[in-house]
């Protein structure tokens, strides 16, 4: 079943083309690495299928059209983020998961004790229970992202998109994170889209690749990847350091 | 020398001004630390501080055209604080940057208005100071409606406004109206700071505003407990610094200021004592 659609896809931003006529399918559960390298439209394309900046060209959720889907609640989103919580900001990390339920909920909005075991259940999943009643500002970064992932699993979306999810972590917390993402995808059948700069170690776990650079250079398995002619013309000998390490 | 104090306080309380003045500031003190919060953990606190140096313009004017200065000032206030969010959102000016350049243009236009018009400056720098002492009946009512209307703001946007503070993007992602949210918060602030400035003046309203929320965050770490918090300093440093001030003979609008900034200071401690 196809979950995302993306046709001829463009991206303005003033008169710079950011992205333009991205075109690629996403089946349901499947999970595709967006790589690319600086300012090659990543963020760019998931804050279109967000509907967090204008775009022409068509996209398709679950085979409704872009405007009749209701995204906030069939997707869980986890932001970029380049530093860690302010250490003051006033909530726990129980208070950041529950947050995850505003999607669903009309105005004026309520958390019920249901919301609540929803999100004590999306942090035993990802084994970080005993943090709920610590200030979200003073946990590691590991931790932070953990629970922003548990925030965006909260209200069980079908679809998880993730920009850069592993910028701010250590090595060993990046590793435990994109277990945990390849878990969800398994277990859950959760479709997955996650933005990295690390076309090596996202090919490690991910089904596929959309490869960027302003507009789809490459669109495949990770096999695929490392065969790729038009890749080896576009990394050189950089193909080889990537595909090398697996 | 206690008692002679509680006499004083209890003579106070007899005034009718000084009951006015009780109530009108503990509602502008709710109203004033429960928007206070998110617009500290929002980095934009100064806002209010922008929009006092644009209610003197705003008096001023009203002066120079023998109109009631709170019924110029709370229109003009509130589109200034809408001048400064789309400045902020749609521009390429910092929303420091934003509330600095509103702010100093309200003090230009109040300067130049005064200094040409003449005559009525004794009027105009009561208001950079304020008087809570000399607040009327209305401007009691006024202040009640507008602080009940913060309080149910918050209740009913409790959640949104949660999301907003914490995660603007996240929040947008989630299906939160966040510029409408956005604009209730800086029309409710434009309006709360006009009336404001009767009780502490232009010069110190904004104090009003960010002492009780910095308090507060030195202190409790969940969210409902911070507003709840603010709420209490707010309260408890009208009720003090109108006593404090009778009892002293001193500005009341000034030592309110002081007695939120002796909160702050207990607070900080404590946090650096409790570790």
């Amino acid at each position: 079943m196809r979950m995302i659609e993306v046709e001829d896809l463009s991206v303005k931003y003033l008169d710079i083309e950011a992205l333009s006529g991205v075109t690629f399918a996403a089946e349901a559960g499947d999970y595709i690495g967006i790589v690319g390298p600086n300012g090659s439209g990543k963020t760019t394309l998931i804050k279109a299928l967000l509907g967090l900046v204008p775009f022409t060209g068509k996209v398709f959720f679950n085979g409704k059209a872009f405007s009749e889907f209701t995204h906030n609640r069939h997707v869980g989103y986890l932001p970029q983020k380049m530093s860690f919580y302010d250490p003051r900001f006033p909530a726990v990390a129980r208070e950041i998961v529950a947050s995850g339920a505003y999607c669903c909920k009309k105005f004026p909005k309520r958390l019920f004790a249901s919301d609540h075991s929803r999100a004590m259940e999306a942090m035993e999943m990802l084994g970080i229970a005993e943090l709920a009643g610590r200030p979200i500002g003073k946990l590691s970064g590991g931790e932070q992202q953990r629970v922003l992932l548990a925030r965006s699993l909260v209200h069980s979306p079908e679809v998880l998109i993730l920009d850069e999810p592993t910028a701010a972590l250590d090595p060993s917390s990046r590793e435990t994170f994109y277990k945990t993402v390849r878990d969800l995808n398994r277990e859950k059948g959760v479709t997955v889209l996650l933005v990295s700069h690390d076309a090596a170690t996202i090919g490690e776990y991910a089904g596929k690749l959309l490869y960027l650079d302003g507009k789809v250079i490459f669109y495949g398995s990770f096999g695929e990847f490392c065969g790729s002619e038009t890749m080896t013309r576009h990394f050189g000998a950089g193909q080889h350091i990537i595909c090398h390490r697996h | 020398m206690a008692m002679d104090i509680l006499n004083q306080i209890t003579e106070a309380l007899s005034y009718a001004f000084i009951q006015r003045a009780v109530i009108a500031g503990c509602f502008m003190a709710l109203g004033c630390s429960f928007l206070g919060i998110f617009l500290v953990l929002k980095r934009f606190s100064m806002i209010g501080d922008g929009l006092a140096h644009v209610s003197f313009a705003t008096v001023a004017l009203a002066l120079l055209f023998h109109a009631q200065p709170m019924a110029l000032s709370i229109p003009l206030v509130g589109l200034a604080s809408l001048v400064i969010l789309e400045l902020n959102e749609k521009t390429r000016v910092y929303g420091d940057a934003a509330i600095g350049l509103v702010s100093s243009f309200g003090i230009a236009l109040g300067v130049i208005i005064a200094s040409t018009a003449g005559g009525f400056n004794v009027d105009l720098f009561s208001y950079l100071f304020g008087n809570i002492l000399s607040v009327s009946d209305s401007e009691v009512w006024m202040t009640a409606l507008i602080s009940v209307t913060v309080a149910l703001v918050v209740v009913l946007f409790y959640h949104d406004l949660f999301a907003i503070t914490f995660d603007e993007e996240y929040a947008r992602v989630s299906g939160i109206k966040v510029r409408m949210v956005n604009r209730i918060l800086v029309l409710l602030t434009s309006f709360t700071v006009v009336l404001g400035i009767k009780i502490a003046g232009t010069m110190l309203v904004s104090s009003l505003i960010i002492l009780p929320g910095i308090s507060a965050l030195q202190v409790v770490k969940s969210f409902r407990s911070t507003i709840a918090l603010a709420g209490v300093f707010a309260v408890s440093s009208v009720i003090l610094g109108i006593f404090i001030s009778y009892v002293l003979d001193l500005p009341s609008g000034a030592v309110i200021v002081m007695v939120n900034f002796v909160f702050f200071t207990a607070a900080f401690l404590y946090r650096r004592v409790k570790g």
